[in-house]
């Protein structure tokens, strides 16, 4: 219960630093992607900040023996680079250009009400089910 | 045109390293949100109620920031249709899923670990994400 309670509020706070970030303007996702027309630098801001604050709580927090409501860390997720890993990015890139919406910013944007975000995480929800279908061996291993 | 916003960007990317950190202490797992949504379509018994618990929070959030600030959400609605983005939602749900990872686990989390797997991940969907964009900005619309 302790662990459920320290996801939702994770959730939330992340959710509050992605609205504070612009990431849940799919607008200003695609200007950041639109290099050579009204390119928005900002989103690179957004993972120094995001990237500098967790570099440091990796360092820190992994020399603990244990997570303060489970037994132990995730095991760490796999290091090879293959051919899927660059296709399901490429992919994944192709949908976040087109629409301007990443999984986390699309799920928050739920809280708008609005029927794009809903359409999208519809969307998104099958693409994950035709993954399982279609590569089931691949359905529980680690991610990074 | 979206106005340059590097403080607040990067006080928001501070407050999500902030919030995968937090789970990284308290429940050991990495903040990825395509692999969070990604179990639960799995039907991964494994860690369930938690991955329920962290999309109720984003959500909940959302609807914070519905409420307190509703702009932060944009004013689009121009140009994109439903079934556009129905089709994006489908490619990010394969793509992220056979990648193993999206903007949060491997271009936050990923690249805080310097993971080679997820440098390459994040410069390649930055690369099409790009490409996608110019071609339907600068190439489709004029």
């Amino acid at each position: 219960m302790k662990a459920a309670l320290a996801a939702l509020c994770a959730g939330l706070l992340f959710a509050l630093g992605l609205g504070l970030a612009g990431m849940t303007n799919p607008a200003k996702v695609q200007n950041f992607l639109d290099f050579t027309g009204s390119w928005d630098a900002s989103l690179a801001f957004v993972m120094v900040g995001a990237i500098a604050v967790y570099a440091l709580a990796w360092r820190v927090v992994r020399q603990r023996a244990r997570p303060l409501f489970e037994p132990v860390f995730q095991p760490p997720p796999a290091t090879v680079i293959d051919a899927k890993l660059v296709g399901g990015a490429a992919l994944f890139g192709v949908g976040w250009g087109l629409s301007g919406f990443c999984p986390g910013p699309a799920i928050v944007s739920l809280g708008s009400g609005s029927t794009g975000p809903l359409v999208f995480v519809g969307g998104m929800v099958v693409g994950m089910l035709l993954k399982r279908v279609t590569m089931p061996a691949m359905a529980r291993s680690v991610r990074a | 045109m979206t106005d340059f916003t590097p403080l607040a960007s990067l006080a928001g990317g501070a407050l999500i390293g902030l919030a995968a950190s937090s789970l990284l202490l308290t429940n050991g797992r990495i903040a990825g949100i395509s692999g969070i949504l990604g179990g639960l379509v799995d039907g991964d018994p494994q860690a369930r109620l938690q991955r329920v618990a962290f999309i109720v929070g984003l959500v909940l959030g959302g609807v914070a920031l519905a409420l307190a600030t509703p702009e932060v959400f944009g004013t689009r609605g121009d140009g994109v249709s439903l079934a556009l983005l129905g089709v994006a939602g489908v490619l990010v749900g394969y793509g992220t899923r056979l990648g193993g990872g999206c903007t949060s686990g491997h271009g936050v989390c990923g690249i805080a670990r310097f993971s080679r797997r997820s440098i390459a991940a994040t410069m390649t969907f930055m690369a099409t994400g790009a490409i996608t964009v110019f071609v339907v900005r600068h190439v489709v619309a004029s």
